[in-house]
């Protein structure tokens, strides 16, 4: 298996706070990590990391064996290989779906107009979304719309996504459908990074859950054994809260 | 729905009862029964009565009444007077096209990131400073009498070219501060999911930031143009016949200011219409708002 990811060292603060202190991780190939840790453990920033959007105080990254935290690389190069999907979803509000999906595709990948049709008819017909083409997402329902923007991130055929508490805005009658079109993608082969507080579907579509705690993975493991027979202490406590507030 | 049907009392336009869509009339007069209607009616053609008896009845009014609304000083004066603010016209319609761009191009660089481009955002912010802080009769003057004074080989000579251009830079600069609240009212999510898409900056800024900013700005952006219109008076301060000046010289050979009157009429007819566009805009923008925050 060829690594997709690898990440070694990564420090990142804000200020006087540090978020990230000197994180590892790899991802393989076809790989699907769900990142699970409580709200500031510094799941998001490590996203935001990776795709380039925070500049990184110290510490190396690499996308498919090529280090992007290397002077002089061209960080949209490197966000073009990479999809990520806010937790707010972040659609475009003033273009209609086919033109949020398209967009990057021209601008970005220089295709052509038909062709970045093609692949945007493709991708929403593939999440249930071909009706909603010519609506703009105002339109759409949060479910609907997150969907578009997991589309969005695809039409550049990534090698990774990284998806960022993508159900966590969402009612949560809404919240299986956006889950449903993640276990496709996983079943595709998609390698993923998805930060998480839906701990039964990490358990389901996760080949390794790791637990982030002061900025650092603190355990990680196959998910039967990360939720079933955690080592560490701090593991056993967060995920107690979790089933205590009712989320697994 | 989260709004609820009865009553709102913020006044929601369309949910609200006393206030049907789009029903301005009925608004200003308080809106909704028969006998509110009434009491609005009667209040109002009292108050005009008594303040019109008061100005017919004044010891002056009949010498007012033929220095400001002579008929037939007016059937003279008002072609005239139309006939040359068409010069207005022109003047503010390219002063219009040329504050648009200019100003796009000072909020773009007052909105650019990064030490490197401080040079940049120190002049445009500069530039807004002192054109803002300037009366516009002023930069007129000093741009229509100084500049064809240098007697620079190459610079226009014309009183119209230094006008449109004083008027240009003076609105730019009101209007490049539109432009930037605009700009600054996009969420930077925005351009966190532009640049995560491989876009450049530059691509984020025109295809996602831009789009949205400049759509918010069209009122305020309206109302600064019906200032420009109205300021393109001040041109008569070069000397230049436009409106203003042709009625001046219409007063000063009558001895009579019902040219001033019919002159203000011309600017009502085309500011009043742009006003109502401005409110309907603004309105029709809280009901899509409302609207779109109902999903």
């Amino acid at each position: 298996m060829t690594e997709a990811i690898r990440i070694e060292g990564l420090h990142k603060s804000f200020g006087d706070l540090e978020v990230l202190r000197g994180l590892n991780l790899q991802v393989d190939d076809h790989e699907v990590v769900c990142l699970i840790g409580a709200s500031g453990s510094g799941k998001s920033t490590l996203l935001r990391c990776i795709d380039l959007l925070e500049p990184v105080d110290a510490g190396r990254i690499w996308i498919e064996g090529d280090e992007v935290t290397a002077a002089g690389v061209d960080p949209n190069a490197v966000r073009r290989r990479i999809g990520i999907v806010f937790q707010a979803f972040n659609l475009f509000p003033h273009m209609t779906v086919m033109r949020n999906v398209t967009l990057a595709q021209e601008k970005a990948l220089d295709r052509s107009s038909a062709e970045a049709r093609a692949k945007a008819t493709e991708l929403l017909t593939r999440f249930g979304l071909s009706d909603k083409a010519d609506d703009y997402p105002d339109r759409l329902s949060g479910g609907q719309q997150q969907r578009v923007a997991i589309a969005r991130a695809l039409a550049l055929d990534p090698d990774v996504m990284l998806l960022d508490e993508v159900t966590s805005a969402l009612d949560p009658v809404l919240v299986a459908e956006v889950l449903d079109a993640i276990r496709e993608l996983a079943g595709a082969g998609m390698t993923m990074v998805i930060a998480t507080h839906e701990m039964g579907f990490a358990r389901d579509v996760a080949h390794r859950v790791a637990f982030l705690e002061d900025g650092r993975i603190l355990e990680q493991g196959a998910p039967e054994q990360m939720f079933t027979g955690p080592r560490e202490a701090a593991t056993r406590t967060f995920l107690d809260r979790i089933i205590a507030a009712g989320r697994m | 729905m989260s709004e609820p049907e009865v009553f709102s009392p913020m006044g929601t336009p369309g949910l609200d009862p006393r206030f049907p869509r789009g029903d301005r009339r009925s608004k200003i007069l308080g809106g909704g029964s028969a006998r509110t209607t009434w009491v609005a009616v009667l209040s109002t053609v009292v108050f005009f009565t008594v303040a019109g008896l008061l100005i017919v009845r004044s010891t002056g009014w009949p010498e007012v009444r033929q220095s400001f609304f002579d008929a037939e000083e007016f059937r003279y004066a008002f072609p005239e007077i139309v006939q040359k603010f068409g010069w207005n016209v022109f003047i503010f319609c390219v002063a219009e096209v040329l504050v648009l761009a200019l100003a796009l191009l000072i909020a773009v660089l007052r909105s650019l990131p990064g030490p490197v481009f401080a040079p940049l955002r120190i002049l445009a912010a500069g530039y807004t400073d002192i054109f803002r802080g300037v009366p516009t009769i002023l930069v007129i003057a000093m741009f229509g009498f100084g500049m064809p004074a240098l007697q620079l080989k190459g610079l226009p000579n014309s009183d119209l070219v230094w006008a449109i251009l004083s008027l240009t830079l003076v609105y730019s600069a009101y209007v490049a501060e539109v432009y930037r609240a605009g700009i600054e009212s996009i969420h930077p999510s925005q351009v966190a999911a532009a640049r995560s898409l491989g876009l450049t900056r530059g691509q984020a800024l025109r295809h996602v930031v831009l789009p949205q900013a400049v759509r918010r700005v069209i009122p305020p952006l309206l109302n600064d143009f019906i200032g420009l219109q109205k300021d393109s008076a001040l041109i008569a301060f070069l000397g230049f016949t436009e409106a203003l000046q042709r009625a001046r010289i219409i007063q000063a050979n009558d001895f009579n200011f019902t040219p001033y009157v019919a002159l203000a009429l011309i600017y009502l007819c085309i500011t009043i219409p742009q006003t109502r566009l401005v409110d309907w805009l603004i309105a029709r923008e809280r009901t899509k708002r409302q609207g779109g925050a109902e999903l």
